[in-house]
């Protein structure tokens, strides 16, 4: 047996000149996963709820006391909410079926005989973490730029009051371009990580020794969920405050 | 020397420099998350799940370490 490691994953097929991966495929069949289950409770809604019903119900209220006690206010958690459950149970279910035992075993051979597994975590794919990234720092400077109104947004970053300031709006900038590589670096390397190390200590030892990795994979998984939704739910919650300075300024204008 | 042992020697060096940090960071959590739960052991529920978020934010720059290597090693 040989060890295949690849950091881009594998093309299936081609729609039109589109080529479909396999972890693109692993995306889709979660996110309708995710939708089916969405309408499924929504359309069986009970005053006495079944089980389903109690563990969505479960999931929105802590979910969205935890957003209130972070973001501060009510009416600012309401409109973030949707966001920060959308990023959490998406990656948490992108995680968890990587551990779906036999998924792995399903590979679509082509006539030379050369197999690609038809499913791979769709988050150990680059471009996939690099996409939630950006909606989660694009919708960051779009909070931003409401809080402060165009004109004030730029000012944080180009500043000619003193040559210190001018340097710090400029370092401003690159802290929010780091932002995208440190987010995205974080969540792809802890699940690619996840996936080499399960691959490299099943080829070493094919019994019992993996399950201790996989349960620290399965920690993993749950953890950075969390921490991704919740490093964007605090990227937006400093993006909205608006400092006492500029409240003083917005007062006297 | 040939290309291939270049490139295992900078994955091992990128990935074992850049594990000092984070491990030592990491220690430094685990033992004032002790610390805290021994002096108040009911917010022991409270300061767990921080102590992990504040953990794997830590860890993310032995993480980038760890993309580097693989990248180098598979890339």
């Amino acid at each position: 047996m040989e060890l295949e490691i690849s950091i881009a994953p594998d093309v299936l097929f081609y729609i039109g000149s589109f080529p479909m991966t396999n972890s693109l495929l692993w995306s889709l069949f979660i996110s309708a996963f995710l939708i089916s289950i969405a309408f499924l409770v929504r359309f069986s809604l009970k005053t006495i709820p079944g089980t389903l019903q109690n563990c969505a119900e479960i999931l929105v209220e802590e979910g969205f006391s935890f957003v209130r006690s972070v973001i501060g206010t009510e009416e600012k958690a309401k409109k973030v909410f949707p966001l920060f459950a959308t990023l959490f149970l998406f990656i948490l279910a992108a995680n968890v079926f990587t551990y779906v035992p036999g998924q792995s075993a399903v590979t679509l051979y082509n006539e030379g005989g050369a197999g690609t597994p038809l499913f791979r975590a769709a988050l150990a794919d680059y471009s996939m973490v690099l996409v939630l990234t950006l909606i989660s720092v694009f919708v960051v400077q779009i909070v931003a730029v409401m809080m402060h109104g165009p004109f004030g947004y730029l000012g944080k970053f180009l500043n000619f009051q003193s040559p210190l300031k001018f340097f710090l709006g400029l370092m401003n900038i690159v802290g929010e371009l780091a932002k995208v590589l440190s987010l995205s670096f974080r969540l792809f390397g802890n699940i690619f990580a996840g996936e080499v190390l399960g691959a490299v200590i099943l080829f070493l030892v094919p019994f019992i020794a993996p399950l201790p990795f996989m349960f620290l994979g399965v920690m993993t998984a749950i953890v950075q969920a969390f921490v991704f939704s919740t490093l964007t739910l605090v990227f937006i919650t400093l993006a909205s405050e608006i400092e006492a300075d500029e409240l003083v300024e917005q007062a006297s204008m | 020397m040939e290309t291939e042992a270049l490139k295992a020697i900078a994955a091992g060096l990128a990935i074992g420099l850049g594990a000092i940090g984070p491990a030592l960071g990491e220690g430094i959590i685990a033992s004032k998350a002790m610390e805290a739960i021994g002096r108040n052991p009911e917010a022991s529920s409270k300061i767990t799940p921080v102590m992990f978020v504040t953990m794997a934010i830590t860890e993310s720059t032995g993480i980038y370490a760890l993309v580097i290597a693989l990248i180098i090693l598979f890339g």
